[in-house]
């Protein structure tokens, strides 16, 4: 299963850093990344491999947001279908 | 892969413009449920829905968390109980809506449509008795939803009918007038009923329908008024334009969610509703749509024809998103449900007379409107027969889900919490309607050419 993760937030070290070892130590492989400063905010997205992932969803989905919270940004996962369904025909 | 653009407007439709889906609605077959014996057709009624769907919550739940996108209700329709209960001996069918509320408690679902009746052209045996046990049935259960359809434009006006639902949901009203009459809240009554309609109080498993199907209702107004805020100024045109393709997004997640929930749970997929169906959270209305568009508040003159525009823009947005399109599909109007039509009743910008105009253009008719208690059963009836000769006449669906909330009066607020929402009562007409209602009958169909 193939997903998207989003990072938004205020900008500071070690962002990717973070997300990306809790990415490593679950398996989940990142496939591509893209970075940047919109409408002010850091703005990360990475399009991931979940396929070889050691932990479900749920627990992923919450190792994220712990990590969110102690970068201080917002972290979300969501299946990558939900963006190609809306933006592709 | 995909731009950054994209993934952001996807993330802010659900974040910032409450973008969600409105409902999964498991529609289920009953027939193969009747028994003379009723306590048997309701083991059969209740190991029925209990057994096909068990599921329907963790799998609403699980793509919820997968897809990151809310699914706000998950819900259950089923065969109109006239037709499953007709053939027991009971008088009374209170019991056969006990055993509806006790399986959508024990499979977790808030609501479970299709303690209904179909009596257009007139009434069964079975019909009568359940007509009869509506305004208990809804006092004594928590999530079963009741319809009637007293109208096709093939079969004309039921007028009994419609002189008999007056008094039923005057009724259920002081039966549930410790709760402000809420059992109105369940109740509907429609013209045209579509028999796939995912959305409550009316959804039911029609009969042309397959044995188990997945129907799917999405929501959305805040992501068309915010995609509005973009075009202010400019011409209809590109207001137009603006919708339409907001509505294809907005659909296809709704084709999304259905097509994966069908998989999961192996039943077919069956319908998107493509209705944009406000809640009373702020930014989630109709309303401020047409407010959007020019309209200094809801009601005043210009509204109809901003509705108009609106709910054809998403229609045709919306068709093309989806692989298959039923229900009531139309933009909702219901005033207790949205923010800015109860405000709009409470400045006295949006009367019910200016209400009945908006149903001629769009879906699905008089919707949670709070009336004073005291309104005679004939004036009620008097409304629904309006409402409903509009959906007769114009071969659309209309309804009327009405509460006369016991004790209250003109300008009071009644507070019916959650999805239902808050609702200011209404003046109606004081003169009255008790000859016309009186005389019974049948309205004959009318004619479907000269259309003028």
């Amino acid at each position: 299963m193939k997903a998207i993760i989003t990072v938004i937030g205020k900008d500071k070290i070690g962002i990717i850093a973070g997300v990306s070892q809790v990415l490593a130590e679950n398996k989940v492989n990142i496939l591509d990344i893209s970075q940047t400063i919109l409408q002010d905010y850091f703005t990360m997205m990475m399009l991931v491999d979940l396929s070889r992932a050691t932990l479900p969803l749920d627990e992923l989905k919450e190792n994220l947001d712990k990590t969110g919270e102690s970068l201080g940004v917002s972290i979300k996962l969501q299946r990558e279908d939900v963006f190609k369904s809306m933006h592709r025909i | 892969m995909l731009n950054s653009y994209e993934i952001m407007e996807t993330i802010r439709m659900i974040e910032d413009e409450k973008l969600d889906i409105r409902t999964i609605t498991m529609g289920i077959s009953l027939r193969n449920c009747s028994h003379p014996d009723g306590k048997i057709a309701r083991k059969r009624i209740y190991d029925k829905i209990t057994g096909l769907a068990e599921n329907l919550v963790r799998v609403g739940e699980e793509i919820e968390l997968e897809y990151g996108i809310p699914i706000i209700n998950k819900r259950i329709a089923v065969t109109p109980i006239s037709l499953v209960a007709e053939s027991s001996d009971e008088e009374e069918y209170i019991e056969f809506a006990r055993t509806l509320d006790q399986a959508a408690k024990d499979v977790g679902v808030d609501f479970i449509g299709g303690f209904s009746a179909l009596v257009h052209k007139g009434y069964t045996e079975g019909d009568q008795r359940l007509i009869k046990s509506i305004p208990a049935a809804l006092a004594k259960t928590e999530r079963v939803c009741s319809s009637v359809n007293l109208a096709t434009t093939r079969a004309g006006i039921n007028m009994d009918a419609v002189q008999e639902m007056g008094r039923i949901i005057k009724e259920t009203a002081k039966l549930t007038a410790d709760r402000d009459g809420l059992g109105c809240a369940k109740l509907v009554v429609f013209a045209n009923v579509p028999e796939d309609n995912p959305f409550m109080a009316g959804a039911f498993h029609g009969i042309g329908e397959p044995e188990c199907v997945i129907n799917v209702g999405i929501s959305g107004p805040g992501t068309v008024k915010a995609a509005l805020e973009k075009v202010r100024g400019e011409r209809f045109d590109l207001v137009a334009e603006t919708i339409k393709k907001t509505a294809f997004k907005i659909t296809r997640m709704g084709q999304l969610v259905a097509g994966e929930t069908a998989k999961r749970l192996g039943v077919p997929f069956g319908i998107v509703d493509l209705s944009l169906a406000p809640t009373p959270t702020i930014g989630d209305s109709v309303a401020r749509i047409l407010e959007e568009m020019g309209i200094e508040s809801c009601g005043a003159p210009g509204t109809t024809a901003a509705l108009a525009l609106l709910n054809d823009a998403v229609k045709k947005g919306g068709a093309m998103a989806s692989s298959h399109v039923g229900g009531l599909s139309g933009a909702f109007i219901p005033v207790s449900e949205d923010a800015g039509m109860i405000e709009a009743v409470e400045k006295g910008s949006l009367s019910l007379e200016k209400l009945e105009a908006m149903t001629c253009v769009c879906s699905v008719g008089l919707d949670m409107i709070a009336i004073p208690g005291d309104t005679p059963a004939e004036t009620i009836s008097a409304i629904i027969a309006d409402e409903i000769a509009i959906g007769v006449i114009n071969n659309k669906t209309t309804a009327v889900r009405i509460i006369p909330v016991p004790g209250k009066s003109v300008g009071e607020i009644v507070e019916f919490g959650g999805l239902l929402g808050r609702a200011p009562v209404m003046a109606v007409s004081n003169y009255s309607s008790t000859k016309f209602i009186a005389r019974g009958g049948r309205i004959p169909a009318p004619i479907n050419s000269l259309r003028n």
